[in-house]
C-alpha cells in the first residue's frame, strides 16, 4: 500500500513537473480558456440588437409615421434606408443592406379610420432564420403596443386581453446568463481533454510510455497518477471562470458552493475518463488531439449549451443521455439560475459517475493492450 | 577493396567537388554560443573514385554533404560541385547530382515502380528513356521482382537500394550518399557497395559517401577523417594503417581466461589507446612508442599469448581521435552480488511466435539465458529482434509459445516481477524536459526506493556515469553519449537482476560504444544478466552467447567462437561474425548439430 502511494506520488510529481517546465503546456492551461471565456461571454449571444431595416411607406400619413417612429425609437432597430418603390425591396434584402423591410400599404390610414383590419407587411431575410424570428418577435410587440394605443385613444370598448410577461430565473431574458452559466463546464472539458488527452499519447510518441510499463506500476496507479493533474487543472479553471461569470459578466449565483464543487468534480472525473481513453487509443499526440476534438464538437452541440435539446429530433435526444456535457450544463444552470443545492442536482450527477465507471477502467485496460 | 591503383588514376581524372575553408555554424536558441558543425574544412573529391567521409556522430559529415547538395548555406568558405558554386547555383547542382540523405524520402504507400516514376517525374527524365533506365536500375539493385511491392513493405536493405535507384534516376555525374548503410544487414551492405563500385568503375561517377562504420572506410579509395567539425587527416586507407604499424597487437586468451577479462585488464592501462574483442581475441592499440613495452602490462601467464597484428583502419582511427577525457576505467575487482544462484536459467522462450496480421514477425523462437550471461540478439533492422525483445519485457503479447523471465510471464504477472528488471529502450526514452536529477528521482521512486536508498543510488549514478555536472540540465539537451549514460543509469538505479538493452549502441559513436561495452562487462561480472540487441555484428564479440536472427527466424545460436566455427573454411580460416552472418543468411552454411549445440540452449 505504501509502495503504491509512493509510486503514485512519484508519477504525479513528474506530471506536474513536465507541465510546468514546458512553456507551451503552461500557456494551454490559461490562454485558450481565457479566450473562450470572453468569446462566449461577449460574442455568443442570441439577443438581437441594431437590426438594420428599410422602410417603404406608401401611405405617408400621421398614423404610419407614428408606427415608424416607434420602430425608430427602439434600440433593437436601426433604419438604414427609406425606399420609394416595390422594386427596391428585393435589392435591399439581396444585398444584405437590411435584414428586414417594413412595407406600409397606401390604404393603411384609411382602413384605420373606417375601422376595418389593415395589414403591415414585413419582409425578412430568412437566411439567418434565428435572427429573423427574433426580430419579427420584436416587431410584433411594437405592433401590439401600437394597436393598444389606437384602441385606447380612439374607439371605446376595445378592452381585449392584455398579456403580462414574467420570465422567471432570468427576468430580462438575457441570453448571456444562459450561455455563461454553462461556460465553466465547457471550459473545464477543453482543459481536461487537452491535458489528459495528450498525457499518454505524448509518452507514447516520445517512447517514455514503455519505460513506464516495464516499471512496477499497476494500470490503476498509472490511471490515478495521470488523472490527478488534469482533474486539478480542470477544476481550478472551472472555479476560476465560475467566479469570473459572477464578477465580470454579473451572472447571478443563487445555488450553493457545495453543489457547484460537487457537480464540477463529478463532471471532471468523467471527462478525465474520456480523455485518458482517447489518449490511450492514440499512438501520437496528433491523433490524440484529433480524437479529443472529434469528441468535443458533438458533445458541446448535443449538450444544450447553446441550442435546446428539446428542439432536436427524438432519436437524437435519446442519444444525448450518453453525453456527459449534457448533465453538467443542466446542473450548472440549475445551480446558478435556479439556486439548486445538492439534492436538486443529484439526477444530473449519477449518470456522470456511471459514465466515469465505464471510461476509466477502459482506459486503464488500454494502457497495456494498445502497445505494439 | 579491388581498386588499389586508385591514387594514380585519380590524379588524372577530373575533380567533381572542391571544398575550401568551409565553416558552418548553427545558431542555438537563447543566445547560446553558436555550434560549429564544420570548422575550416577543405577537401576534394574526384570522378571515378569513392571518397569516404569518416567520423563519429557529430563529426559534421551530414552537414558537409547537405552543404554540397546545396541544402545548407556555408557560414564561410566555398563548396564547388561540378564547377558550380553551391551557394549560388544550388538548383543547377541538384539537377546534376544524385543525393541520398540518411532517410531517403520514399513514399511508403507507393510501390517500387511508382516511387521510381515519381522521382523520374520530379527530375524530368524523358518518357522515352525511362523503360530502359528503370530496367537497368532495377537489375542493378536486384529489385526487378518487387516492382509492385509497396515501399513500406520492403526490408531495410531493399529500401536503401530503392533509395539509391531513385537517386540515380537521371544518371548523375556525382553521387552524394549520407550514411547509406546504417541499419542495413551485412548482406545488403555488401550489395550496396557492389553497386557503388560498379557506378564508379563503369560510369566514372564521383562518389562522396559518409559512414560511421569504420570497416567501410577501407572500401573507399580516399578517406577524409572528420572529428568535431575538423578535417583531422586524409589519404588512402593504407596510409592511415601504415602509420601505426608496430602498435597493434592481438592477445589470444589462454584456455581458462575469458577475452572479456583481458579486455577489462587492458582498457585504461597506461600507454593503451584501445582494447577490443575481435574474433575471440583481444585487440590492443598502443600509444606511439609503447609498442615495445606492451607485453609488460600483462600478467606473466598471458605474455606468451601476445603477438603483433596488421593494423586496420579502425585502429588508426582510434589512435588519431583526440581523447575527450580521462581514460574510462572499470573497477578491476567487482563485488559479486551475493545470493544469486549461478547457472540458473533466468530467461526462457519456447516456440515463441508473433503475428502482425498476416505478417509473421517472429517465427518459432526458442532460447535460454542463464544468470550472469551477456546474451545478444543480433540481426539487421527488421529481423524481429525488437519484437522478440518487447515480448520478453512484457510490452507486447506473444501470438504463440511460452516466455518465462525470472519465472514469470511478464505480460500476465504483476508489478512485482517487473521490479527485478531494468529496461533501456532503443530510442532515448526519458523525459526530455525534466532535468537529469528529476528523471533519476522519478525512476528511483517508481521502483520504490526510499529516500535514504535513493540518495545513495543517485550518488552512485553521479559517480559511475559522470553525471554530477549535468544534474540540473534538461535530459533532452544532453550530448548524445550522456543521454545514453543517463538512460542506462535510470535502468540500473534499482539494481535489477536482469537488464534488457534494446539497440543501446545505435547512434552512438565508436568511442562511446567501447565505453558502454566495458560497463556492461562490469555489470555482468557482478552477476547481472544482460539481454541486449544490436545490429553491429562486431559487438557480438562482447556477448557470452548470441542468437542471430534474420526475417523473424533464428539463423544460429551459440558462443561467438561457435558461430565463427560454423563458417570456417580452408580459404577463410579466420571468419568474423559478419562473415558468419552473410554465409548463414545466404544459405551457404546450414547450421547443423556439429557446432552450435554443445549443451547450452537448443539450436533450431
Amino acid at each position: 500500500m505504501l509502495a503504491t502511494l509512493r509510486r503514485i506520488s512519484a508519477l504525479i510529481r513528474k506530471e506536474f513537473a513536465s507541465i510546468f517546465k514546458d512553456p507551451r503546456s503552461r500557456m494551454v492551461l490559461i490562454g485558450p480558456p481565457l479566450i473562450q471565456f470572453f468569446i462566449f461571454g461577449y460574442a455568443a449571444t442570441f439577443d438581437v440588437k441594431n437590426v438594420r431595416y428599410a422602410v417603404l411607406d406608401e401611405d405617408r400619413s400621421s398614423e404610419s409615421r407614428d408606427l415608424l417612429a416607434r420602430l425608430h425609437g427602439s434600440e433593437n432597430f436601426e433604419c438604414v434606408q427609406t425606399l420609394s418603390s416595390d422594386e427596391e425591396i428585393a435589392t435591399v434584402i439581396d444585398r444584405q443592406l437590411a435584414k428586414l423591410v417594413v412595407h406600409i400599404g397606401p390604404a393603411f390610414s384609411r382602413d384605420i379610420h373606417i375601422g376595418v383590419p389593415t395589414t403591415v407587411q414585413v419582409i425578412l431575410d430568412g437566411r439567418n432564420s434565428n435572427a429573423a424570428l427574433i426580430a419579427l418577435g420584436y416587431i410584433g410587440t411594437i405592433l401590439e403596443q401600437f394597436n393598444r394605443d389606437l384602441a385606447a385613444g380612439g374607439s371605446a370598448g376595445a378592452g381585449g386581453v392584455l398579456l403580462e410577461e414574467r420570465a422567471w430565473y432570468n427576468a430580462n431574458l438575457q441570453s448571456r446568463w444562459f450561455i455563461v452559466s454553462g461556460l465553466g463546464g465547457v471550459i473545464s472539458m477543453v482543459i481536461v481533454m487537452i491535458v489528459t488527452g495528450l498525457s499518454i499519447a505524448r509518452e507514447r510518441e516520445f517512447g517514455t510510455f514503455d519505460q513506464l510499463l516495464v516499471a512496477p506500476f499497476r494500470p490503476g496507479e498509472i490511471l490515478v497518477g495521470k488523472s490527478v493533474p488534469g482533474m486539478l487543472f480542470g477544476f481550478l479553471d472551472a472555479l476560476l471562470f465560475s467566479v469570473g461569470a459572477v464578477w465580470w459578466f454579473e451572472v447571478p449565483f443563487r445555488g450553493t458552493i457545495t453543489a457547484l464543487m460537487l457537480a464540477l468534480a463529478c463532471f471532471i472525473l468523467t471527462i478525465v475518463g474520456v480523455g485518458l481513453l482517447v489518449s490511450s487509443l492514440s499512438m501520437t499526440m496528433q491523433q490524440a488531439l484529433l480524437g479529443s476534438f472529434v469528441f468535443m464538437m458533438p458533445a458541446v452541440i448535443l449538450s444544450g449549451f447553446t441550442t435546446p435539446i428539446e428542439n432536436m429530433p427524438h432519436w437524437l435526444q435519446i442519444g444525448t443521455y450518453l453525453n456527459p456535457v449534457r448533465y453538467i450544463i443542466r446542473a450548472l444552470r440549475e445551480i446558478f439560475l435556479e439556486g439548486a443545492g445538492v439534492p436538486m442536482i443529484w439526477p444530473q450527477l449519477w449518470p456522470l459517475l456511471l459514465i466515469a465507471c465505464v471510461t476509466l477502467p477502459a482506459a486503464a485496460w488500454m494502457f497495456r493492450h494498445r502497445s505494439q | 577493396m579491388g581498386l588499389g591503383t586508385a591514387d594514380d588514376q585519380a590524379a588524372k581524372s577530373d575533380i567533381v567537388l572542391v571544398v575550401r575553408h568551409l565553416c558552418k555554424s548553427f545558431v542555438t536558441k537563447k543566445g547560446a554560443p553558436a555550434q560549429w558543425a564544420l570548422d575550416d574544412v577543405s577537401l576534394e573529391a574526384h570522378a571515378g573514385r569513392v571518397t569516404g567521409l569518416v567520423g563519429a556522430d557529430g563529426a559534421g559529415k551530414t552537414t558537409l554533404i547537405r552543404t554540397a547538395a546545396g541544402l545548407l548555406l556555408p557560414t564561410s568558405g566555398t563548396v564547388t560541385v561540378l564547377g558550380l558554386d553551391s551557394a549560388k547555383e544550388a538548383i543547377e547542382i541538384q539537377r546534376r547530382v544524385g543525393y541520398m540523405p540518411q532517410k531517403f524520402g520514399l513514399y511508403q504507400d507507393l510501390s517500387v515502380d511508382e516511387n521510381m516514376t515519381l522521382y523520374a517525374d520530379l527530375q524530368g527524365v524523358p518518357m522515352a528513356e525511362r523503360p530502359e533506365r528503370f530496367q537497368r536500375l532495377l537489375r542493378m539493385t536486384d529489385l526487378t521482382a518487387f516492382t509492385r511491392r509497396r515501399a513500406g513493405a520492403l526490408s531495410g536493405g531493399m529500401k536503401q537500394k530503392l533509395g539509391l535507384a531513385c537517386a540515380l534516376i537521371k544518371s548523375p555525374r556525382m553521387l552524394l550518399l549520407d550514411e547509406p548503410t546504417v541499419g542495413v544487414d551485412p548482406v545488403s551492405r555488401r550489395e550496396l557497395w557492389k553497386i557503388v563500385y560498379a557506378l564508379v568503375e563503369k560510369e566514372g561517377i564521383g562518389v562522396l559517401l559518409s559512414t560511421a562504420y569504420l570497416d567501410e572506410a577501407e572500401r573507399c579509395q580516399h578517406v577524409v577523417l572528420l572529428h568535431e567539425g575538423r578535417n583531422l587527416d586524409e589519404g588512402a586507407p593504407q596510409k592511415f594503417k601504415d602509420r601505426i604499424r608496430g602498435r597493434v597487437f592481438l592477445i589470444t586468451p589462454p584456455a581458462d581466461v575469458k577475452p572479456r577479462q583481458i579486455q577489462n585488464h587492458m582498457a585504461g592501462q597506461k600507454g593503451i589507446i584501445d582494447a577490443t574483442i575481435r574474433s575471440g581475441r583481444v585487440r590492443v592499440v598502443t600509444e606511439h612508442g609503447w609498442g615495445a613495452q606492451v607485453a609488460e602490462t600483462l600478467p606473466a601467464a598471458w605474455r606468451p599469448h601476445i603477438r603483433e597484428a596488421l593494423p586496420q583502419f579502425e585502429d588508426a582511427f582510434m589512435a588519431l581521435i583526440p581523447r575527450r577525457q580521462g581514460h574510462f576505467q572499470i573497477d578491476p575487482h567487482p563485488a559479486v552480488r551475493k545470493g544469486l544462484p549461478q547457472d540458473e536459467v533466468v530467461v526462457q522462450t519456447r516456440g515463441l511466435e508473433k503475428w502482425f496480421g498476416a505478417f509473421e514477425a517472429v517465427k518459432h523462437l526458442s532460447f535460454e539465458v542463464r544468470r550472469g550471461e551477456i546474451f545478444g540478439l543480433l540481426g539487421p533492422n527488421g529481423a524481429g529482434k525488437s519484437t522478440t525483445f518487447r515480448m520478453l519485457c512484457g510490452l507486447l503479447s506473444a501470438s504463440g509459445g511460452e516466455i518465462r523471465v525470472a519465472g514469470h510471464d511478464l505480460r500476465r504477472s504483476g508489478a512485482q516481477a517487473r521490479a527485478h528488471l531494468g529496461y533501456m529502450a532503443q530510442q532515448f526514452s526519458l523525459y526530455g524536459q525534466l532535468s537529469v536529477a528529476e528523471n533519476l528521482t522519478f525512476y528511483g521512486r517508481a521502483y520504490g526506493l526510499g529516500d535514504p536508498k535513493l540518495r545513495e543510488r543517485l550518488a552512485w549514478a553521479d559517480a559511475e556515469f559522470d553525471l554530477a555536472r549535468w544534474r540540473a540540465t534538461p535530459a533532452g539537451q544532453l550530448p548524445g553519449g550522456y543521454k545514453q549514460r543517463l538512460a542506462m543509469a535510470a535502468a540500473l538505479l534499482h539494481e535489477p537482476d536482469i537488464i534488457f538493452l534494446d539497440e543501446p549502441t545505435s547512434g552512438v559513436d565508436p568511442l562511446a560504444r567501447r565505453e558502454f561495452w566495458l560497463r556492461i562487462n562490469g555489470f555482468a561480472e557482478q552477476g547481472v544478466t544482460v539481454v541486449v540487441t544490436t545490429h553491429f555484428m562486431e559487438e557480438s564479440e562482447y556477448c557470452d552467447r548470441m542468437l542471430i536472427m534474420s526475417q523473424g527466424a533464428s539463423l544460429a545460436m551459440g558462443t561467438p567462437a561457435e558461430i565463427r566455427k560454423l563458417v570456417r573454411t580452408p580459404d577463410r580460416p579466420d571468419p568474423t561474425i559478419e562473415d558468419a552472418f552473410v554465409a548463414l543468411a545466404l544459405g551457404e552454411v546450414i547450421p547443423g548439430g556439429h557446432a552450435a549445440d554443445n549443451g547450452k540452449g537448443d539450436s533450431p
